[in-house]
């Protein structure tokens, strides 16, 4: 068994209106930053887990995020897997 | 007939909604670790408030009480529940109702009454309704603005899926009185089998005449006459 730091980003879906972003963007662009767009919020987890290998490691925390972690409704997840040494 | 309402840590209407319920019939409290429902509840009362804090999403970890496995099987087995605000959330996450309710466009918590026009009068959460009377309820969320993708919209319209929809107080739904930015001014939605009903406003808060208005009461009376 190996030891493994997962890195997961949950952000809302392409379509879905990010109400926060638009508020934090407006407040961006009342302070002279024009240039920032598209700002999106999103959420990041860390987790340890123990697996025999990386590949073992991220399909544990993609059966996490299906399941509870993110809602695929409204959300896509992004899993990055690094091991712990 | 007799209710059950759901009590989760966070929960904080599940004594609005104890309150009503048992001014219609003996009503059991059940605690989200339990891992049965009794026999001669008919419906159940998913109640408003924060479970488990709101954490990761609201009613994402109420959805893994051990209670809601109960739930889901009472629901399925033509059962009647119903989800109120918080209760609504978790109805959403466990998939028993379509769609998702993610923050008010606004950002702000909403804490007032809505005006609220009855699509179907139909189920038996609303027969008691028309499409005339316009309700008048409290309503009290952070994140009740319900989406759901294209197609899902067409088939809740063509199975008559909506029960609710935000209006103004002569029952124009129109832009101005969506409080939240639900898609199509949606404020509850039945599932397929029309068992199980999701809202975001607040009846049993609206169901006593002592409290100023009653016009909750009659989801309650839908209930009970046709349960009864």
């Amino acid at each position: 068994m190996k030891s493994f730091i997962a890195k997961v980003y949950i952000t809302l879906r392409s379509g879905i209106l990010d109400v926060q972003g638009k508020a934090i963007e407006h407040a961006l662009h009342s302070l002279d930053f024009e240039m920032i767009n598209n700002v999106r919020i999103g959420k990041y987890i860390t987790l340890n887990i123990e697996a025999q290998n990386d590949g073992q490691a991220k399909v544990f925390v993609e059966n996490a995020c299906k399941e509870l972690l993110s809602n695929p409704i409204i959300e896509d997840f992004n899993i990055e897997i690094i091991e712990n040494d | 007939m007799k209710f059950g309402v759901v009590i989760f840590p966070g929960s904080n209407c599940d004594h609005d909604a104890i309150n009503v319920a048992s001014s219609y019939s003996e009503t059991y409290q059940l605690w989200h670790k339990d891992t049965s429902i009794p026999n001669d509840i008919d419906c159940i009362i998913l109640p408003g408030g924060f479970s488990f804090g709101d954490y990761l999403r609201c009613g994402a970890i109420a959805k893994f009480s051990p209670i809601m496995n109960e739930v889901i099987k009472f629901a399925n087995n033509g059962k009647y529940v119903i989800g109120i605000c918080n209760g609504f959330q978790i109805l959403t996450e466990a998939g028993l109702v379509p769609g998702a309710l993610i923050r008010n466009n606004s950002l702000h918590f909403l804490c007032k009454d809505i005006y609220l026009k009855t699509e179907n009068t139909n189920s038996i959460f609303t027969s008691e309704l028309s499409n005339q009377n316009i309700l008048k309820l409290p309503i009290a969320h952070g994140e009740g603005n319900f989406i759901v993708d294209d197609n899902t919209l067409t088939e809740l319209e063509s199975n008559s899926q909506i029960a609710f929809r935000y209006c103004d107080k002569d029952g124009n739904v129109i832009k101005e009185s969506n409080p939240n930015g639900s898609v199509s001014n949606i404020a509850g939605v039945l599932n397929k089998k029309k068992n199980v009903l999701g809202l975001m406003p607040h009846p049993e808060r609206y169901s006593d005449n002592l409290l100023g208005y009653n016009d909750g009461k009659s989801i309650f009376d839908s209930i009970f006459k046709n349960l009864n």
